[in-house]
């Protein structure tokens, strides 16, 4: 894809019709793989995402174990589908760091005390991408770990808010993300108010900043809400199963 | 001999002495431990410089040879950094492939000077699609005592500020060195500040046993304008908003500091 003339037409709204501060239209279901203890699927504008949760579990190789908790291990992937130019299957120096970062964000949400000498492994898998896919990753991410009924803090959702053409945007689309000016992924717990992962590149001053953070935290609240229902609509379908 | 388990004795101390505001090792939370800057150091390479931040040791060496560009930024230099935890840095650095840490670790100080633009790498450009410079970063790790991203990346600035390019002049696309040399275009002047959350309070430039101790990391560069050029969370806690922005002024006011190590004003 080549550099659009512009990020922002001249009623200032987005490439994508979208206001500035516009979600990209969101869908989530839980409970779509049938081998994995928790699973989610999520599709945000054209990122679609599927993640699933096996665990907790005895651990292997088995030094690894910890005596005192479990270990949540992570890989975040992409399909060589899923990007304008193939990419390689092999894992790249940016998987690996997201993979890293994903993990250190669900981390704090999870009861690992509970589980000692075991592991959680939690595989996300980008089929499609358009931008924001640490985000959409962590989003469903949690979603597949409440699937499986890990005991945890909260859902862990994420949003990135950004800068382009000197305006602040939420949730950047991939073209905006390369052409734009800045890109701030941020995830929490809604609950606690609790930032569990902070990244940013580009430049902003202090006060872009801290209305970035404000934005991404308020994108974050919106996609929170659009979780729960997506659980309870899982669980409302097995109750219902069940009555029948 | 450092061991990678802290005592449980030693964590409590650590935590009360941070809710007392006190550290360790005497400093204030948001004091940095002694730092010097050796520049120019590795003769052989085109650009180094070794920085000691209290017992952290890291030795940064610039390359640059001549590469293919990027097929979408056709007219532009490439840089690439890469970090290596060598084994005799660390008894718990072991030899093979990068692991997560490495790449983190390099991804973050190559983020810094990427997005600050700091290398000016549309004059590394000698045939547009065809020919450019790759500037090589190459972060090695000395003796790891905590707070690797700091140093790695101050050092990496000061490497880039002594780095000299050979005068060359082009024939039929064949490049012919020329006597001489000229530093290596440098705009702005990224510096890291990385914090750590003990005990629900921020302390700047963790060293090794607050390291083992914390529950998170925050790192933010700051670029020459006082602006924030690339963050980085690690570590399995979390941050309240307030400390996010609190970090971020603090951020500001220590880079100021930092950059008149390595940069004259």
């Amino acid at each position: 894809m080549s550099k659009p003339e512009k990020l922002l037409d001249k009623k200032g709204l987005r490439l994508d019709g979208r206001k500035l501060d516009e979600l990209r239209p969101i869908k989530m279901e839980v409970g779509v793989l049938s081998n994995a203890d928790g699973s989610a699927y999520l599709e945000q504008g054209k990122n679609k995402v599927l993640a699933a949760v096996y665990g907790p579990k005895e651990v292997h190789p088995k030094h690894l174990a910890l005596a005192d908790r479990a270990i949540l291990r992570c890989r975040y992937h992409m399909a060589p589908f899923s990007v304008e130019e193939r990419k390689s299957p092999a894992p790249s120096r940016r998987e690996i760091e997201l993979s890293k970062v994903i993990r250190e964000a669900l981390e704090p949400a999870v009861f690992l005390e509970y589980y000692p000498r075991t592991a959680i492994d939690v595989f996300i898998e980008i089929l499609q991408a358009d931008g924001g896919t640490r985000c959409a990753g962590i989003t469903t991410a949690a979603l597949a770990l409440a699937d499986a009924g890990v005991p945890m803090r909260d859902l862990v959702v994420a949003c990135a808010a950004g800068k382009i053409e000197g305006k602040l945007v939420l949730d950047l689309m991939d073209l905006e993300d390369k052409y734009g000016e800045a890109d701030v992924p941020l995830a929490m717990m809604p609950g606690i108010n609790a930032v569990t992962l902070l990244q940013m590149d580009g430049s902003l001053t202090l006060e872009e900043f801290q209305n970035a953070v404000k934005m991404a935290m308020e994108g974050c609240k919106q996609i929170y809400e659009e979780q729960k229902k997506a659980l309870r609509a899982r669980y409302i379908a097995i109750k219902e199963a069940i009555n029948e | 001999m450092i061991s990678s388990i802290v005592s449980k004795v030693k964590q409590k101390q650590i935590a009360q002495l941070v809710a007392n505001r006190k550290r360790i090792d005497g400093r204030g939370l948001t004091d940095y431990r002694e730092i010097k800057v050796e520049a120019g150091i590795i003769e052989r390479a085109e650009g180094s410089a070794r920085v000691l931040l209290g017992k952290t040791q890291v030795l940064v060496g610039v390359k640059i040879d001549i590469g293919e560009p990027f097929s979408d930024i056709p007219d532009q230099g490439v840089l690439t950094v890469n970090a290596e935890l060598v084994p005799l840095a660390s008894p718990t650095f072991e030899p093979g492939p990068p692991d997560e840490n490495s790449i983190e670790l390099a991804r973050v100080v190559d983020r810094g000077i990427r997005e600050s633009k700091a290398i000016g790498l549309e004059d590394l450009c000698i045939t547009p699609g065809k020919k450019v410079f790759v500037v090589f970063i190459d972060v090695y790790v000395l003796n790891h005592d905590g707070n690797l991203i700091d140093a790695s990346a101050l050092a990496a600035l000061a490497a880039l500020l002594n780095t000299k390019m050979y005068n060359y002049e082009l024939k039929d696309d064949e490049i012919i060195r020329k006597p001489g040399y000229k530093p290596l275009p440098i705009r702005n002047y990224p510096i890291a500040i990385t914090f750590g959350k003990i005990n629900n309070q921020l302390i700047v430039d963790p060293w090794l046993e607050e390291e083992q101790v914390m529950d998170a990391r925050l790192t933010m560069t700051i670029d020459k304008e006082g602006n924030i050029c690339s963050i980085q969370k690690g570590g399995s806690g979390y941050f309240t908003t307030q400390q996010i922005l609190e970090a971020a002024k603090i951020a500001k006011e220590r880079a100021t500091e930092l950059r008149k190590l390595v940069v004259e004003t």
